[in-house]
């Protein structure tokens, strides 16, 4: 006992005890923080940084709840990492900015906590189909962001823009074309069904599939690149390197205001347009706090302010934002787009994987 | 001096800690996988556990045997590569003063901190077209205009012998190090010139190492997914770019491991082999 009690304390223990009563000191204003707080996973990089800088802080100005943002991958370990979280209990992101494809496979395994709209008041206000529903009608995600995969070019490179999707199939533009890795997020079939085969309900048969791809093959000589890193393609698009292909709508307008001689073309056919929806995860506890933040973001105002000022596609009916002509060409476009089969990459996944594995590897 | 068996379970307690270590870092990763190749695959979510072979029945046609062939080659071709341009050099550095040899040594580990996303960024500039060292070459009139060299399979290999070499020469050093200086002596003292010397005296005395070399080079590269993907084409993707593409793209997860499973089975196959034949000759 005298033994215990002649120890000298050393400074570590002390150091120790100091940094724990500081911390139970600090407790009760962490728990304060904690009850009006939300975690919210969009898309590292430049979409995180222009949410962090232009829409989280007027949400948190408008409601008092705090917004940690998280940085999602895209693709769909994103969708992977929830899931796993989600049956160990956990939330790494209370709301998530979800792709149609991993929204649609969330959906499969209810990773989506079902929203109520009569806490979404402003869920009125946005287009028809960017309220995604679970099969037996409950709403599984709210349509977030929109954004377009238009055909770009270099300007040093083709002087005039191309006008059709069509190109890509120019024996003339052999080895110059940068197209995305994957099926999933390159929607080529879907480019392929509406420029050549009528549309893309010509992809509701596995024949109508196979033609597109046998179709999609003759692409093949002239594509330099399959990308699945957007960093790569934009560098060689800006120098000429890889002087066309497809990227999205609104980097590329970016780019060009910067001065790169680049553009981007909405072909004849349409924009491919991809989106975004937010969804809340199962495992979630912030069911109040998520309801608020999606009917903050259904506002036109909001979506309006995207546009301006991270570039998407509202998904709020056009005539409710005050975007003028300009600023809409900016983001969007009047064609009508190329809206992906969506359905093919859950029920169709692995068949068409392999076929497009095949025709872009062999 | 005559070692006594170890008696009670103290005696064991060395082999625990790096026990547990090979149980938490392999055992149980590894076993994860090969449970996870037989479960069955849910296309419009994830993977339920079953016990079934669709995944390795999936794997087993022409098209992923191409692929398999294609990154085994590629990781062999690296492989000897990298020994054959680190052996010499490694070899020269050894003879060089001490101080000579540290400032080597350091610059090598530095190229180590650089991520393989970096090299791959960097390596696919330098075969741009636009900005590439063909403009160099032009410049000083070796040739007529630039051109680009990548995408294309040297570029994967430049790619990928460049990441594995600083690994290859601090594997070679030690060894090369503490080799007697008197077998060379003996040589050049019998009139071998110093070419004949190092290939008929340095190179069988270190034969052991050099093998042991490749398999770690060969190991290394099997496994490198980033570089074919930003070198080369489609028809370059090694079997570790489908796993991820399976894993992280397609979410499926029993598909990637069944691929997986398969790459380990294969490498560890093809360096049993090596070692075994090795063990062969050494016994003649």
């Amino acid at each position: 006992m005298t033994k215990i009690l002649n120890h000298p304390i050393s400074r570590r223990a002390v150091l120790g005890a100091g940094v724990a009563s500081a911390s139970l000191l600090a407790m009760p204003s962490i728990l304060k923080a904690q009850d009006k707080s939300i975690k919210i996973g969009v898309y590292g990089g430049y979409f995180k940084k222009s949410f962090d800088e232009h829409i989280f802080p007027e949400f948190t100005k408008a409601t008092g709840i705090a917004v940690e943002s998280v940085a999602e991958p895209t693709g769909e370990a994103w969708l992977v990492q929830l899931e796993q979280a989600a049956k160990a209990g956990q939330a790494p992101a209370d709301v998530s900015m979800m792709s149609q494809t991993s929204m649609l496979k969330g959906q499969s395994t209810e990773l989506w906590a079902p929203l109520d709209l009569a806490k979404i008041k402003n869920s009125s206000n946005l287009i028809e189909h960017f309220i995604n529903k679970y099969p037996d009608g409950r709403v599984a995600g709210i349509g977030a962001v929109a954004w377009y995969i238009t055909l770009v070019t270099n300007t040093n490179v083709f002087p005039t823009a191309p006008d059709s999707w069509a190109a890509f199939w120019d024996p003339a533009n052999a080895d110059k074309l940068g197209l995305l890795a994957l099926a999933s997020n390159s929607f080529l079939l879907e480019v392929t069904a509406t420029t050549f085969m009528g549309g893309t309900k010509a992809l509701d048969t596995e024949e109508g599939i196979q033609k597109a791809l046998e179709k999609l093959a003759e692409v093949k000589p002239n594509v330099r690149l399959w990308y699945r890193d957007e960093a790569q393609f934009e560098q060689a698009l800006k120098s000429g390197e890889i002087p066309m292909g497809q990227y999205y709508h609104d980097v590329t307008g970016l780019a060009a205001a910067e001065g790169q001689p680049v553009r981007s073309t909405f072909p004849k056919e349409g924009g491919i347009q991809d989106s975004g929806s937010w969804v809340l995860s199962r495992a979630s506890k912030k069911t109040e706090e998520a309801h608020a933040f999606i009917d903050h973001m259904c506002q036109p105002a909001v979506q309006a302010l995207m546009s301006r000022k991270v570039g998407t596609a509202p998904t709020v009916k056009r005539e409710l934002t005050d975007l003028t002509a300009e600023q809409f060409a900016g983001v969007s476009s009047d064609i009508p787009p190329i809206i992906p089969r969506y359905d093919l990459y859950t029920t169709k996944a692995d068949w068409i994987n392999q076929k497009w594995t095949e025709l872009i590897v062999g | 001096m005559k070692r006594e068996a170890p008696k009670s379970l103290a005696d064991y307690s060395p082999l625990f800690f790096p026990g547990l270590m090979l149980i938490v870092f392999f055992v149980v990763p590894f076993s994860t996988m090969i449970a996870v190749s037989f479960f069955q695959r849910d296309p419009s979510g994830f993977y339920t556990p079953d016990f079934v072979f669709s995944n390795y029945a999936r794997f087993l046609s022409l098209f992923f045997g191409k692929v398999l062939g294609f990154s085994l080659v590629l990781a062999v071709m690296v492989a000897i590569c990298c020994v054959v341009i680190a052996f010499p050099f490694t070899y020269l550095l050894t003879k060089r003063p001490r101080k000579v040899q540290t400032i080597w040594l350091v610059c090598l580990l530095s190229v180590l901190s650089l991520s393989e996303v970096i090299i791959g960024f960097a390596w696919s500039t330098l075969f741009t077209r636009t900005a590439g060292i063909t403009n160099l070459f032009v410049a000083i009139g070796l040739m007529k205009e630039p051109v680009a060299l990548t995408p294309s399979f040297w570029a994967v290999l430049t790619g990928m012998v460049y990441q594995a070499l600083p690994y290859t020469i601090l594997v070679l050093y030690p060894a090369l190090v503490r080799l007697d200086p008197t077998l060379l002596e003996a040589a050049r003292t019998l009139g071998a010139s110093p070419v004949r010397a190092f290939m008929n005296v340095v190179v069988p005395a270190l034969r052991n190492t050099i093998v042991a070399t490749l398999i770690m080079v060969f190991v290394f590269a099997l496994g490198s997914y980033l570089l074919p993907q930003i070198l080369g084409r489609p028809s370059h993707w090694t079997l570790s770019v489908l796993i991820t593409d399976q894993a992280i793209y397609q979410s499926n997860m029993p598909f990637a491991a069944a691929m997986a499973v398969f790459l380990v089975l294969m490498s560890l196959a093809l360096v049993g082999l090596t070692l075994l034949v090795g063990r062969k000759e050494n016994a003649l």
